[in-house]
């Protein structure tokens, strides 16, 4: 993309969001698809970010154990370490960007199909402000649904690693407990939960934009939503390093 | 009344649309009839909103629709229905909750009146009982048929139908026509309908604007069509080789 047209879609997606952010025509009928896309986002990711989250807790203690194998540090460390990386970085980074793959490709492609089916042009006909209704159900529900999902990853990652070491004899439970209760930094859940809602409006405004501005058939339907998860995961680690910036 | 004045399209360097006056008439069927790629969608969508004309303007009785501010385009589209080529029913909804949707969003009606409602339109349009199916389990001259009760539920004034024929057999087709057409008559609608199925302008043409390369080529009524010696009139109309032998046989006049 050329810096030209990237200001052009910077230009258009400001823009865009004066729509979006608007007094809902009936609040009822924003609250039903508030929280149709508060399950989807929420009950429908739970799986995979409980699968992904295990595997990132255990795949950290095992190389820090490797890592600090033979060095002067204590064991218990590793919980410490764990428990910290899970809660700054892997939690709510890696797990937007899997949601981004998950919970973005979905939202491009099914407004880009009702671009496309002409379902957007019929509730405009309506006389429904169909961005507003289109997406600001789906930015709220993952601006809740996404920091939830970010803490039980938390927790979840920290009881892979925990599974992946202790019942394998790498050390002992009081080690690893030990570690998980050193230098405990209030400070450092904020900036999980900073990053969770940063990355939840990032990933559900970009992939939503690309849908609704989508033109053609299928192909470009694809190509969008291809957009949409790349974007999105660009622009979170973007915003990452600035958040990390700010407040560390 | 709906009233085109000198509407004008271009996308890019081609121009759609080269500078279109027609008023399409309160209480009639409208007809915007032409071969593919005249303008007529093009023509449509700017009449109804969802294309803004590159210049000219579109009046809705003494209304400039480019004049309009949020409000009030919102306050009109409340008298506007349209039935779509495609019939745009979202997929994930029943065709109960398809038609009642106009009524969620904008009236304060209690369920119970909205479901009655459903009924009457359904009912309108010979579809009684299917509330609880989903577009997908219905045929595609009953997806129009959900599509004309979706359109109609709100009572519009001016209604909008793009391509209703698209897709039906002949007699499936004429039984849409005469649909559109009472519901035009019963209600004193302004419906303008973009087609170009024969049938369509011989029984229902009340008011047929022909468009040829984006001009207006010839305008009239369904009794005036076979009366008329315009040549692009002729050429869309006799283009079947089956018709074009009648007219050698017996002039278009005696047919």
């Amino acid at each position: 993309m050329n810096p030209l047209s990237l200001l052009f879609h910077f230009g258009k997606f400001m823009d865009w969001q004066r729509q979006i952010y608007r007094r809902p025509e009936n609040l009822g009928m924003y609250y039903k698809e508030l929280v149709r896309q508060m399950f989807d986002i929420g009950l429908g990711s739970l799986p995979i970010i409980f699968l992904i989250s295990i595997f990132l807790g255990a795949v950290t203690v095992t190389q820090f154990y490797y890592q600090m194998d033979g060095q002067f540090i204590p064991t218990s460390f590793i919980g410490y370490i764990v428990r910290d990386m899970m809660i700054i970085e892997l939690s709510p980074t890696f797990s937007c960007i899997i949601l981004a793959g998950k919970v973005g490709s979905n939202m491009a492609a099914e407004i880009g199909g009702m671009r496309q089916k002409e379902h957007i042009d019929a509730m405009d006909i309506m006389g429904v402000n169909t961005s507003a209704y289109l997406v600001m159900p789906k930015v709220l529900a993952a601006l809740v649904m996404i920091p939830l999902l970010v803490v039980v990853s938390a927790f979840v990652g920290i009881a892979g690693g925990y599974l992946a070491s202790v019942p394998l004899g790498l050390f002992s439970h009081n080690d690893y407990i030990t570690g998980l209760r050193l230098f405990f930094e209030p400070h450092n859940i904020f900036i999980m939960l900073v990053k969770a809602a940063t990355f939840a409006i990032i990933l559900t405004s970009v992939s939503c934009y690309q849908g609704y501005f989508v033109k053609g058939g299928s192909i470009e339907l694809g190509e969008a939503s291809t957009r949409a998860v790349v974007y999105s995961i660009i622009l979170i680690l973007v915003a990452d390093y600035i958040i990390a910036l700010i407040l560390t | 009344m709906i009233r085109a004045e000198n509407i004008r399209k271009s996308f890019g360097d081609q121009e759609v649309l080269k500078g279109v006056d027609f008023t399409f008439e309160a209480g009639k069927t409208n007809l915007i009839i032409g071969r593919s790629g005249a303008g007529k969608t093009v023509l449509l969508k700017i009449l109804v909103g969802l294309f803004a004309p590159t210049s000219g303007k579109v009046w809705y009785n003494d209304r400039d629709f480019s004049a309009l501010d949020k409000k009030q385009i919102r306050e009109l589209r409340m008298e506007v229905g349209m039935l779509f080529q495609g019939n745009a029913l979202f997929d994930s909804m029943t065709i109960e909750e398809n038609i009642r949707f106009p009524m969620d969003m904008f009236t304060k009606m209690t369920l119970k009146e909205k479901k009655s409602r459903v009924n009457e339109v359904l009912e309108r349009v010979s579809m009684e009982g299917i509330n609880t199916k989903f577009p997908s389990e219905i045929s595609g001259g009953m997806q129009k048929r959900v599509g004309i009760a979706r359109s109609i539920v709100l009572n519009p004034k001016y209604l909008f139908c793009d391509e209703p024929n698209s897709g039906l057999d002949p007699k499936t087709s004429i039984t849409i026509d005469e649909l559109i057409s009472d519901i035009t008559d019963d209600n004193n609608i302004t419906t303008i309908i973009n087609t170009h199925d024969m049938n369509s302008v011989m029984e229902i043409g009340e008011n047929i604007c022909l468009l040829h390369q984006g001009k207006l080529a010839w305008k009239g009524d369904k009794d005036q069509v076979l009366q008329s010696d315009n040549e692009e009139l002729h050429n869309f109309i006799f283009a079947s080789p089956f018709l074009q032998k009648l007219v050698d046989r017996v002039g278009a006049k005696n047919i």
